[in-house]
């Protein structure tokens, strides 16, 4: 019993530690965001990876996503025949919520997970160290061109994939419950507020944010060889899709 | 343990029994003919270029360096040797900054890197090169985008006098045409190579080497060691070695400094440690399995 409490006790402080290291890095990469000028052409490289590396997965995500709510939706609205209703569920879900969290979901398992690996092997070895002792400071050189681009990478591929999504959602409406193309979208176009675009861009923008400090925490906490770094890997996209949960509901919250 | 031949004066102790030396007058160094003899370093200045005081540190609640007390001069090759585990790879990060020690104080050219705001930190890191035992390029940039790294987030020079410097450090170790390669596409000892143009792209006053000729064959090793006497008669730097390799360590260095479960076991010349009765430096320099070094405490 008393191993199990110590064992615990050690988790939570290894959590706070973890944690506490992970605002004080949000922080200091702020700290350096001004001399975003001097790193934009890697920060265009990381936003071009993100991007376009991320796009088919993405792609794949939203439509089935779309397809999906459209298809369990319209199958309970034909019992009351509101199937025309479909194109204001479809839009709103996907803008409000379906497109900032998988889209975000997909980002961390494929970039966040790339970003914790790869300053994770740096860390261990010396690379990091060495990018110190040259007097770089690695949270300017390695961690803020990759918060800038996942940042503005997940609102992007938010836009991508709500469109996508809407599509997707669209063509089940029509060869499965026989609703136009016009009247979905024009549904679609009356149920959907400046909010809701915003509000949903926004989610993604603090996601994308998260899954970047998230992911370089962890990589440069990395330690112990290449078994760390898998840990490393692992903890960033755990972490990563939790706080997205959580983040969503208290943001859902706050703005609708 | 007492440095022979009186060639350290005047000499004192920590309170932890650990010599501190201070001004060198001579260095009687009988170095094989075959190999070039390192630069000597008669008439240094008095004031050390990296001072030790009292450093301790643990890691994981053992205790990796334990009072070590260690003046190096300006100019001076310094090895410090010792089996793995001994406190001689953290001994070089505290000189860096990259550790904070739990007591005790590491002085740069007279500035406390251990105690000192981040703008000392990082004016006592330029005087200082550092050649990392696994090279540590980064593997994104080529070797010479590595080299040219720290030109370009320092000093603000154009490209053509960034290339002019590059180039001048890639032929000074012998890489002359390997700029465009990546770091994956190169051997082990043409890392090494790079690791240290890197070091020295800002003319250092101190070059540290973590295991400069560790996982190089013989031939490759030799090559190193010349580089590093090169590099002390080129550029008159100071140098410090951290290696558990004794012919590199008899080759190149003025003086050698044995650690031994985190403390000084013994503090002297080439000359003094061939010559040295001394069980636990004997079974290390000859590499004996046998004897007090193996022996369980």
């Amino acid at each position: 019993m008393l191993a199990l409490v110590s064992k615990a006790q050690r988790w939570f402080e290894n959590a706070c530690l973890g944690a506490g290291y992970t605002l004080d890095l949000f922080v200091r990469a702020m700290g350096q965001v001004a001399q975003i000028g001097r790193k934009r052409r890697e920060t265009i490289q990381q936003l071009n990876l993100c991007t376009f590396g991320s796009m088919p997965v993405v792609f794949i995500t939203a439509l089935f996503t779309g397809m999906i709510v459209s298809l369990q939706t319209g199958q309970v609205l034909r019992d009351f025949g509101q199937e025309s209703t479909l194109g204001y569920i479809v839009t709103i879900g996907m803008c409000r919520e379906m497109g900032p969290v998988f889209t975000c979901l997909s980002l961390a398992g494929l970039v966040g997970s790339t970003y914790a690996a790869e300053i994770g092997t740096m860390k261990v070895s010396e690379e990091v160290d060495a990018l110190e002792v040259m007097s770089i400071n690695p949270v300017y050189y390695l961690v803020m061109p990759r918060l800038i681009a996942l940042s503005l990478a997940a609102v992007a591929l938010t836009v991508y994939a709500n469109v996508i999504g809407i599509a997707g959602g669209a063509l089940v409406a029509r060869s499965n419950f026989d609703v136009d193309f016009e009247v979905f979208v024009k549904n679609g176009r009356d149920a959907l507020k400046m909010k809701d675009v915003y509000g949903g861009l926004l989610k993604t923008f603090i996601f994308g944010t998260t899954i970047a400090v998230v992911a370089c925490a962890q990589g440069l906490r990395a330690e112990g060889g290449p078994a760390g770094v898998g840990r490393a890997t692992l903890k960033s996209v755990v972490i990563s899709f939790m706080l997205i949960l959580v983040f969503d509901y208290l943001l859902t919250w706050m703005i609708w | 343990m007492t440095p022979s031949r009186g060639v350290f004066t005047p000499q004192t102790r920590s309170p932890q029994g650990n010599v501190i030396v201070s001004p060198v007058e001579q260095i009687d160094d009988a170095q094989p003919v075959a190999h070039p003899a390192p630069v000597s370093y008669k008439s240094m200045v008095a004031a050390p270029a990296i001072e030790l005081c009292d450093l301790t540190k643990s890691l994981s609640g053992r205790t990796v360096l334990d009072g070590v007390s260690l003046s190096i001069q300006k100019g001076e090759t310094m090895s410090v040797i010792g089996g793995s585990g001994a406190g001689k790879s953290v001994t070089l990060k505290h000189i860096v900054g990259l550790m904070k020690p739990d007591r005790g104080c590491v002085k740069v050219d007279g500035v406390d890197v251990t105690n000192t705001n981040h703008g000392s930190l990082e004016a006592a890191r330029r005087k200082i090169g550092f050649c990392f035992q696994g090279s540590a390029l980064l593997n994104s940039l080529t070797v010479f985008e590595n080299i040219a790294l720290p030109l370009r987030e320092h000093e603000k020079l154009d490209e053509a006098e960034i290339r002019r410097r590059v180039d001048e450090k890639l032929a000074l170790v012998g890489l002359g045409k390997d700029g465009h390669k990546m770091t994956s596409e190169i051997s082990g000892g043409m890392k090494k190579r790079v690791g240290l143009a890197r070091a020295i792209i800002r003319n250092p006053e101190i070059i540290l080497y973590d295991e400069p000729t560790a996982g190089l064959d013989p031939v490759m090793g030799t090559a190193i060691n010349d580089l590093i006497l090169d590099m002390q008669k080129k550029l008159s730097v100071t140098s410090v070695l951290v290696t558990h390799d004794m012919s590199s360590a008899f080759r190149v260095s003025n003086r050698i400094a044995m650690l031994v479960k985190g403390r000084i076991l013994k503090l002297g010349t080439p000359a003094e440690f061939r010559a040295s009765d001394d069980p636990m430096v004997k079974q290390f320099i000859y590499g004996e399995s046998e004897g007090p070094l193996t022996r369980p405490a």
